[in-house]
């Protein structure tokens, strides 16, 4: 039985319990509790049959102001003039669903070409909106970015978030808890990219399925939010309902001063009530796990599930390797999607076009680390590359920077934001038979284009493999300037 | 919401773990703005041959083109069903083919919330009888499966018979055809009282102009 957040407890709990504890609104019996949302997101692809569900019941928004939209997975990036006549009929009428949605139900919308404009996953962030402590949702399944700040963070379907969009509310069965320590230092060359990867390769894609990560350790505390952003990201692909990290001076000192978060006095009572988030002294989890960071290595995916994980200096698995009858059918099919052959060195895969950004890996972090690795080198000429910012922030931030000439002058696309080829719902995506080296988060079938062929990896990783020409150690980059890989 | 409880069907049998979201509908069907229509493309990958222009030619050899099989309202896979994307649009294609149950060893979270809410049946049964019932629907494409969610079993006419654990919840609202705002909404007083005390949380608040 659960406790009402009526009653104070004085049991050690965890920031899950405290966080989940504060926005109980009923706990009918024999059903799941009723959990307040503070905020949910809302994108062109998995919003107009919520709203239409609305109409047809002739219900409002609850509260328009704990919501926020914009555009990011349809919307082309090659440039202003083809996001703001889109060719695609179909995508049109579905942004052009989402601006009158919004308008009529009165929700903020960032468009297109607003300055706030990105992938829904960097502009909660960016905006200050997503803050520690808060229940944040959206109808895409990485929302658990956001539990990077010390949100409760996650992924829903259509039906979701209309019942969000009615009641600022959901129904939720209590999810387990399961923490994961990374402690140490990482070596050279190893990012939080790699953290992730490694984390899926060894638990699995559904090794955290019902439960909530939460990331900690010595090593997660070293990351900056990008990085932490980056881990929380792709808890889904370990099958958890969200993943969360600890609010910390880290945390705060990203916030401060961000659009909509409090000011002044008000600041530091906030700070106040976040410090307190951090799980207990002496609270327990239903799972931990131990990693050492010392023993990492940068990660690629060789197959097409992200729990296909190597190392950049390993080699495709054999048969042999699977541990069990699933596990080799899979493999079998892999191998032969991938068009891999079992046993070969990963380094020996050449890769046909580069893709950097998608909300794992489009962060202004990412975008410095891949330029380090590019500055005063050439894409090689059998690739195509190129690089998609998370939002404009990001993309005017870089720019600002001098970091798209780094790019250009190397000969990588420069794009405008959205979520481009990560999942190839706008015009990026690979044609049958390409590989792509992809700083993004799902390897799947068919997932950048029908018949491409994805290897997860690092923005260094991802950078390196567009001048050779195939995936290479970052370890052993010659960096061109004084930089060194992070 | 229809509801639903016994169903006597044929089953087909789909032997790969990991089936994600992105195979059971890929991406170009879900820039559409309806709630319906989308049974022509659950599997579209595996189902149609994509090197003809219009993709109008199916793959003889995927088993839902197999003629044996049409009709039939129960698909059997292997463990974590339903993996990767939030979109609802892969339990919409499910449904709207004309799917009821789903049996496997395991779902993944957001598609087996996503298949209570389209009336879909989630039978999460063990290994061993996953792999008992994919070896007899293969074997025997006219093999009558029955689902009883009621009595929460799985049985067929040679004595096979599997017990399903289900939240008594969902079941309740799975039998009756409950639409979950409805239910919530009965709770308002409390989300009423919540919400009053909630506001005054401005660190919790997404946008600073809402705190007092």
């Amino acid at each position: 039985m659960s406790t009402p957040n009526t009653v104070q407890t004085f049991a050690p709990r965890t920031m899950f319990e405290k966080v989940w504890d504060a926005h109980v609104v009923a706990e009918p019996v024999g059903e799941p509790s009723i959990i307040y949302i503070d905020l949910q997101l809302v994108h062109e692809v998995t919003s107009p049959q919520a709203f239409d569900g609305l109409r047809l019941a002739g219900r409002k928004l609850r509260r328009p102001d704990r919501h926020i939209a914009t555009v990011d997975h349809n919307v082309p990036t090659t440039s202003v003039h083809d996001r703001l006549f889109i060719v695609d009929k179909i995508a049109n009428a579905q942004i052009n669903a989402l601006r009158k949605n919004c308008a009529e139900f009165g929700i903020e919308l960032f468009d297109t070409e607003d300055a706030n404009q990105g992938i829904v996953h960097m502009i909660g962030p960016e905006l200050g909106a997503t803050k520690p402590g808060m229940t944040i949702v959206c109808g895409d399944s990485h929302t658990s970015t956001h539990g990077a700040f010390g949100a409760l963070a996650f992924g829903i379907g259509t039906s979701e978030v209309e019942h969000v969009m009615a009641t600022q509310t959901l129904p939720q069965d209590k999810p387990k808890t399961f923490r994961i320590n990374v402690e140490g230092e990482l070596p050279y060359g190893v990012t939080a990219k790699d953290i992730i990867l490694h984390i899926i390769g060894q638990i699995g894609t559904d090794g955290a399925t019902g439960s909530v990560i939460e990331y900690a350790g010595s090593a997660i505390r070293a990351l900056s939010m990008e990085g932490r952003m980056t881990v929380c990201n792709m808890s889904i692909e370990a099958g958890a309902r969200a993943g969360m990290i600890a609010p910390d001076e880290t945390t705060f000192a990203y916030l401060k001063g961000r659009r909509f978060v409090p000011q002044g006095e008000a600041f530091d009572l906030a700070v106040e009530q976040w410090r307190a988030l951090v799980t207990d002294e002496g609270a327990t989890f239903d799972r931990e796990m131990h990693i050492d960071a010392a023993t990492l290595a940068p990660s690629v995916t060789w197959g097409t599930s992200p729990g296909m994980v190597t190392t950049i200096t390993g080699t495709v698995p054999v048969l042999e390797d699977a541990r069990s009858e699933a596990d080799r059918k899979s493999f079998e099919r892999a191998f032969e999607y991938m068009d891999l052959k079992p046993g070969m060195l990963v380094e020996d895969i050449k890769v046909d076009a580069v893709f950097v950004g998608s909300c794992t890996n489009g962060r202004i972090e990412d975008l410095r680390a891949a330029a380090r690795v590019v500055k005063g080198y050439h894409v090689a000429t059998t690739v195509r590359a190129m690089i998609v910012p998370g939002s404009q922030k990001v993309k005017a931030q870089a720019e600002d920077e001098g970091l798209d000439e780094v790019f250009k002058t190397a000969g990588f696309e420069w794009r405008e934001p959205g979520c481009s080829m990560c999942l190839g719902m706008n015009p990026d995506i690979l044609s049958p038979g390409e590989r792509c080296a992809s700083t993004s988060n799902r390897n799947f079938e068919g997932r950048q284009g029908r018949g491409g062929r994805t290897h997860l990896l690092s923005p260094e990783m991802a950078a390196a493999a567009a001048i050779t020409g195939h995936l290479t150690d970052v370890r052993e980059w010659k960096f061109d300037n004084e930089g060194a890989a992070r | 919401m229809k509801p639903i409880n016994i169903i006597t069907s044929t089953a087909v049998p789909l032997p790969l773990p990991n089936i994600d979201t992105d195979q059971i509908i890929p991406k170009q069907f879900l820039k559409r703005i309806e709630r319906t229509g989308y049974e022509d493309f659950l599997f579209y990958d595996w189902r149609y041959n994509l090197d003809t222009p219009d993709h109008v030619d199916e793959r003889k050899d995927f088993v839902l083109n197999k003629p044996e099989y049409k009709g039939s309202q129960i698909l059997i896979a292997e463990r974590n069903f339903g993996c990767g994307s939030s979109r609802e649009h892969a339990a919409w294609a499910i449904s709207q083919y004309g799917f009821l149950v789903v049996i496997a060893p395991t779902f993944a979270d957001i598609f087996y919330s996503n298949a209570g809410k389209n009336g879909i049946i989630l039978a999460r049964l063990t290994e061993e009888e996953v792999q008992t019932l994919l070896a007899k629907s293969t074997a025997n494409p006219k093999h009558l499966l029955t689902v009883n969610l009621e009595a929460q079993t799985v049985t067929d006419a040679d004595g096979f018979s599997a017990h399903f654990d289900i939240d008594p919840f969902r079941k309740h609202c799975l039998l009756n055809g409950l639409d979950d705002i409805g239910l919530t909404l009965l709770h308002e007083d409390a989300l009423d009282k919540f919400e009053a005390k909630h506001n005054d949380e401005f660190w919790l608040a997404p946008k600073k102009d809402e705190a007092a």
